[in-house]
């Protein structure tokens, strides 16, 4: 008769443990962030100045706020094409048949990739190709970075679309047939929408995937404290930033450091919360 | 068989109580912690291994960055730290007590570049400015060519390529920048990372060295010792008395040959001497003048010091050639074991 209380018992202690994690982590960036907000002000996020020269420290988090976003919506662009019709593929033309496994099966293999693979196989094959097409600087830049990116967020939001796609009552796609709908016109007028949510939600964690990615972007974007004025021009990101000066920084620097951590954790929020909002509203 | 083991057992009391009269600290079963630089860790991991082997002494070293090195080392959380840049006057009165710097081997960086068929390129102090603050942008520059004459430089755009960690060896390069043009102290100035005008950033020596070799028109600077071993291509650069050195084992000691201060802590880049080459430095192991914190007992204070007196011994100082670090002159290797000599255990010297 005790085994639903112990039962209660652990699931409460365990989720009040995620819980502290949690909050442990927002309070420690936060206290660590307070000496950089302090001495800039909300200067800290649109100040384009990023100086770690000693005796003339000036950080501001505008290029990698900049650089971050500027990567990972272009990534989410590049992905959206190529993913969706992968869904749709899957999921609703050629469900069940052999091409759609192993197709499936490669794609769920691109997840598994390392990022440091990504990064390299971008760094010595990407790269010059895109040297020989003249794009950027010497093939590094956001666009270089964008694109493997884009691949690397292709499984994400092609996994769960598919798998929402998948789940579409048979009964809703036969009625649409019966009444004289083709494939076409049943894909979007029944199978997208009932699938809507689900696919935006695979998408929202794609882009969240996009925006804390480091290795690889940190290979590829040219760690250049900038603002990119071009998407062909070098910057930097982030996570790719504090992956980078973490090691010798103390000090100002270190805890400008965790301000950008803590802006980012504050912008993947953002974007889940405006994630379910859309979902919500759609549904 | 009762009365030999009395002997022994005799024997035994005796020799403890004549080691206790020598106050002889065994040193055999400490081990010791030590976290900081990466620059020198290639030929810390080797020497300490030796050591190990040798004596007995366990040496565990984090290669955790010259910074986390000062930090452990002030948290007290290690028995000596390792910094690829000496601390500051300001730095050194903010730690809890007196800190002394042990030079152990030296470094340099080296200028890499990637330009097929054009060996040699000599660079001079104003080349240097001109290509890193991006005045020069061609490799086929009139400046360029005029300083490397015979040479035949293609019609290329340079790409700088610089560390995008924060780094000891974008230290040495800053600090040597920094002496041979103002502009680039006005516009750039020194540090760990900094504001590049111009270029790429990649992470770590390996992430320079493969981005160099993987592009052609680049140019970046590099740890000789990755450079060394790696045999990547590098240019010659022009020393304070006008020479064009090229980096070698030779050529970095070489910087270390004039006047040291006695407590080492000294930027040796722009040497005087006129067979060095001109971005070389000193790398140090840091520790506490009094080693008796922390609850930390005697015997490992004693390992510590033995083990730092041993590093700059002529034997250790052998190995460092071998992993492509240049050893420190006999004239340094004298300083530092005077510096080891002043380091007590509650207030009396443990060597």
């Amino acid at each position: 008769m005790n085994s639903d209380k112990i039962t209660k018992i652990v699931l409460l202690s365990v989720s009040l443990i995620i819980i502290l994690i949690a909050g442990g982590m927002v309070f420690s960036l936060v206290d660590g962030a307070i000496p950089a907000f302090k001495h800039f002000g909300l200067k800290f996020i649109v100040s384009n100045n990023w100086d770690p020269t000693e005796g003339r420290e000036n950080y501001g988090a505008l290029p990698f706020i900049a650089g971050t976003l500027l990567t990972s919506v272009l990534a989410l662009l590049i992905a959206l094409p190529l993913s969706f019709s992968t869904s749709l593929f899957l999921g609703e033309y050629f469900r069940k048949t052999r091409m759609a496994k192993i197709l499936g099966t490669m794609v769920d293999l691109l997840a598994g990739i390392p990022s440091i693979v990504y990064g390299l196989w971008g760094f010595y094959t990407l790269r010059p190709i895109l040297i020989s097409m003249g794009i950027g600087n010497q093939g590094f830049g956001v666009f270089t970075a964008s694109l493997i990116l884009a691949i690397m967020i292709i499984p994400y939001a092609t996994s769960l679309s598919n798998e929402i796609i998948s789940m579409v009552p048979a009964d809703l796609k036969e009625a649409a047939y019966s009444l004289g709908a083709t494939r076409l016109e049943v894909i979007t007028t029944v199978t997208v929408p009932a699938a809507r949510s689900g696919i935006i939600a695979g998408y929202i964690l794609a882009f969240g995937r996009a925006i804390g990615e480091t290795m690889a972007v940190t290979m590829l974007i040219g760690n250049a404290n900038l603002i990119p004025t071009s998407i062909f021009d070098t910057g930097n990101s982030m996570a790719s930033l504090i992956a980078n000066q973490f090691g010798e920084a103390d000090g100002l620097k270190l805890s400008s450091l965790i301000a950008i951590g803590l802006i980012l954790l504050v912008m993947t929020g953002m974007i889940n919360a405006i994630g379910k909002y859309i979902i919500r509203k759609m549904s | 068989m009762k009365q030999a083991l009395v002997i022994l057992l005799a024997l035994f009391v005796l020799a403890s109580c004549q080691s206790n009269k020598k106050k002889e600290v065994s040193t055999s079963n400490v081990s010791l912690t030590a976290a900081g630089a990466t620059f020198p860790m290639p030929y810390y991991n080797m020497v300490f291994k030796m050591y190990t082997d040798k004596v007995g002494t366990a040496v565990t070293y984090g290669g955790i960055g010259s910074g986390g090195g000062i930090k452990s080392l002030a948290d007290k959380v290690v028995d000596f730290g390792a910094s690829d840049a000496f601390l500051e006057d300001a730095k050194l009165a903010e730690m809890p007590s007196t800190v002394v710097h042990i030079p152990t081997c030296m470094g340099a960086v080296v200028l890499a570049y990637n330009l097929p068929g054009v060996d040699g390129l000599k660079l001079s102090s104003e080349l240097l400015e001109k290509i890193f603050l991006g005045e020069i942008t061609k490799w086929n520059d009139a400046a360029i060519a005029k300083n490397n004459e015979g040479l035949t430089l293609p019609n290329q755009d340079i790409t700088v390529v610089y560390r995008s960690d924060g780094s000891g060896t974008t230290q040495i390069f800053s600090d040597y920048m920094s002496k041979i043009s103002t502009k680039w102290a006005e516009k750039v100035g020194t540090g760990k990372s900094l504001n590049w005008p111009v270029g790429i950033g990649a992470k770590g020596n390996p992430g320079v060295a493969g981005t160099i070799s993987a592009t052609a028109g680049t140019i970046g600077y590099i740890g000789s010792e990755y450079s060394f071993s790696m045999k990547i291509q590098t240019a010659l650069v022009q020393n304070k008395s006008g020479n064009y050195v090229e980096p070698s084992i030779a050529s970095i000691s070489a910087a270390a040959k004039g006047n040291i201060p006695e407590d080492t802590r000294v930027m040796l880049t722009n040497s005087d001497d006129p067979e060095s080459y001109p971005i070389s430095g000193f790398t140090w192991i840091i520790l506490y003048k009094e080693q008796a914190y922390n609850n930390r007992s005697i015997e490992q204070a004693t390992a510590t010091v033995k083990l730092l007196d041993w590093l700059t011994s002529s034997e250790a100082q052998a190995v460092a050639e071998k992993v492509h670090y240049a050893p420190i002159p006999e004239a340094t290797a004298i300083k530092a074991k005077n510096i080891l000599k002043s380091i007590t255990f509650e207030g009396k010297p443990i060597l």
